[in-house]
């Protein structure tokens, strides 16, 4: 059997006397989609930021698609990209123009063709040229998952994917990434707190507190084992627990 | 995986000029401090040239000189700019998720810096040659290494600055426009280093930029380049860029402790 795609072990983050990540570890098959599920403060954020390399852990390893992440980062990048509606575009260029520099910053040689295609999938044709800055939250989000596809990544990362969207544009990212995972077999890990979101897309969940993984498992699996009706009963109980106790060591 | 990539410098060279582009009043704005400061010095080496011996032995002692200075300060400043457009734009999360280095990003940096410094200060040096009949290009080769040595000090400083905003966030970010004139008056632009008292002499000495304004001098005055000179202002510049370098990569190191490549911002 090969090695997970994503390999994360004994993962902290302290900031001073703060422990923003405390000691998780989990990994993350080939070509499924997992999620880390928390409140805010939680430590989803911070993990995604040390997967991919842009924040320093202070204990622990982090391998992706076999290559130690903290040592040969630049071995990985090229093959990973990374979404957030908290990280827009520099607003003062247009949009083709972002993605034409992101595109040469990936090495793609067949640039114009590249963007073309995934505007039209996306559906930002009309808006190639019009600055970053002027887009509403629906059409930045779909520029900045544009961004993120450019280079075909193997792993996708994603924060909060569809925060701020209407239900309706939300639905329609969400499509988009379980079609690209059926067309390309990418690996799909995102941080959200939007419980649909994850019960659809996910079939591994990381239940994030405090820093730490508090549970895991499929959406079912942990609806049932809570004894509720769907992941938002199962997340609500959960955040308003007293205490944050990490999971048994199995 | 390409250790260097050309093809990266260039991605960042271009999105600094297509921003450049985006916004005429930015490029005019370039282009306007210099002016302006060679229009005033003209004027007043033209006062100078009448009621000044000094002046009068050689015209261009103190046009030179404001051309000279503001090319330094248009490359610390052109450095600085570029890097606090990402900083503005809160992009550095989105930059460092790719490929690129920070050592090939610090490289389109220099690259933005020399064309942004070579807008603003070319079209100044030209037009005080129809206004005052004055050519600083007829310096000749020695221009050629008064300039290294001034953009090559002017880059360290910028390197330093941009490491300090990403130690201290965009507090800091005045230091951009404030920092480098701390050093003019120990930078002996418009007068020699013998005018300042013996116990600041030393200070001036340690700067590679005195060096290029007494060897300007020297050359204006007695049509001799001094080698000398021009050694240990490269010497030096050897050490500040050194130090630029060193404080910009801890900088950035410590900004990956600390998660700011994905928090910093306006």
């Amino acid at each position: 059997m090969s090695e997970p795609v994503i390999v994360v072990d004994n993962l902290v983050k302290r900031y001073g006397a703060t422990v923003a990540v405390d000691g998780i570890g989990f990994t993350v098959e080939r070509g499924t989609t997992a999620a880390l599920l928390g409140g805010n403060g939680a430590g989803k954020t911070t993990t995604l930021s040390i997967l991919l390399g842009l924040l320093l852990p202070s204990e622990g390893s982090v391998r992706i698609l076999g290559e130690n992440m903290l040592r040969h980062r630049y071995r990985v990048l090229p093959r990973i990209n990374f979404s957030s509606p908290y990280a827009d575009l520099p607003h003062r260029l247009t949009v083709r123009q972002n993605l034409l520099v992101f595109a040469r910053l990936y090495g793609l040689s067949s640039r114009r063709e590249r963007i073309a295609r995934l505007a039209e999938d996306l559906q930002i044709t009309r808006f190639l040229d019009r600055p970053a800055g002027k887009l509403s939250s629906g059409q930045k989000t779909r520029v900045a998952l544009a961004k993120a596809l450019l280079n075909e990544p193997e792993v996708l990362l994603l924060d909060e994917p569809t925060a701020s969207l209407d239900p309706d544009t939300g639905d329609w990212i969400r499509s988009y990434l379980e079609d690209y995972q059926a067309r390309t077999g990418a690996t799909l890990l995102l941080a959200s707190h939007n419980m649909a979101e994850v019960e659809r897309l996910c079939a591994q969940v990381m239940m994030m507190k405090s820093g730490l993984i508090v549970d895991r498992g499929s959406p079912a699996e942990l609806i049932d084992r809570y004894g509720r009706t769907n992941l938002e009963e199962v997340f609500l109980h959960i955040a308003r627990r007293a205490d944050a106790v990490p999971e048994p060591v199995s | 995986m390409t250790v260097f990539s050309l093809g990266r410098i260039w991605a960042m060279l271009l999105r600094y000029l297509y921003i450049l582009r985006s916004s005429w009043p930015r490029t005019l704005e370039l282009l306007y401090w210099p002016t302006l400061q060679v229009l005033i010095w003209g004027f007043m080496s033209q006062f100078f040239a009448q009621n000044s011996s000094y002046v009068a032995r050689a015209f261009g002692v103190l046009l030179g000189a404001v051309m000279l200075w503001d090319l330094m300060f248009r490359s610390q400043l052109g450095l600085s700019i570029s890097f606090l457009e990402e900083m503005w734009s809160r992009n550095l999360g989105n930059l460092f998720v790719t490929p690129l280095r920070p050592s090939e990003w610090v490289i389109s940096l220099l690259a933005m810096s020399a064309i942004r410094t070579a807008i603003g200060v070319v079209p100044a040096a030209l037009i005080a040659i129809p206004l005052y009949h004055y050519s600083i290009f007829d310096m000749g080769p020695p221009l050629v290494a008064f300039l290294a040595v001034l953009m090559a000090m002017g880059w360290a400083m910028g390197l330093a600055v941009c490491g300090l905003i990403l130690r201290h966030g965009m507090g800091a970010e005045s230091l951009a426009w404030t920092v480098f004139f701390a050093l003019s008056p120990v930078s002996c632009v418009y007068y020699p280093v013998t005018t300042l008292p013996a116990w600041l002499q030393p200070v001036a000495w340690s700067l590679p930029q005195t060096y290029v304004f007494e060897g300007m001098r020297t050359v204006l005055f007695q049509h001799v380049f001094r080698t000398d000179y021009f050694l240990t202002a490269v010497a030096l510049d050897i050490v500040f860029m050194a130090l630029g370098v060193g404080i910009f990569f801890l900088s950035f190191r410590d900004a990956r402790h600390r998660g700011a490549l994905m928090q910093m911002g306006e």
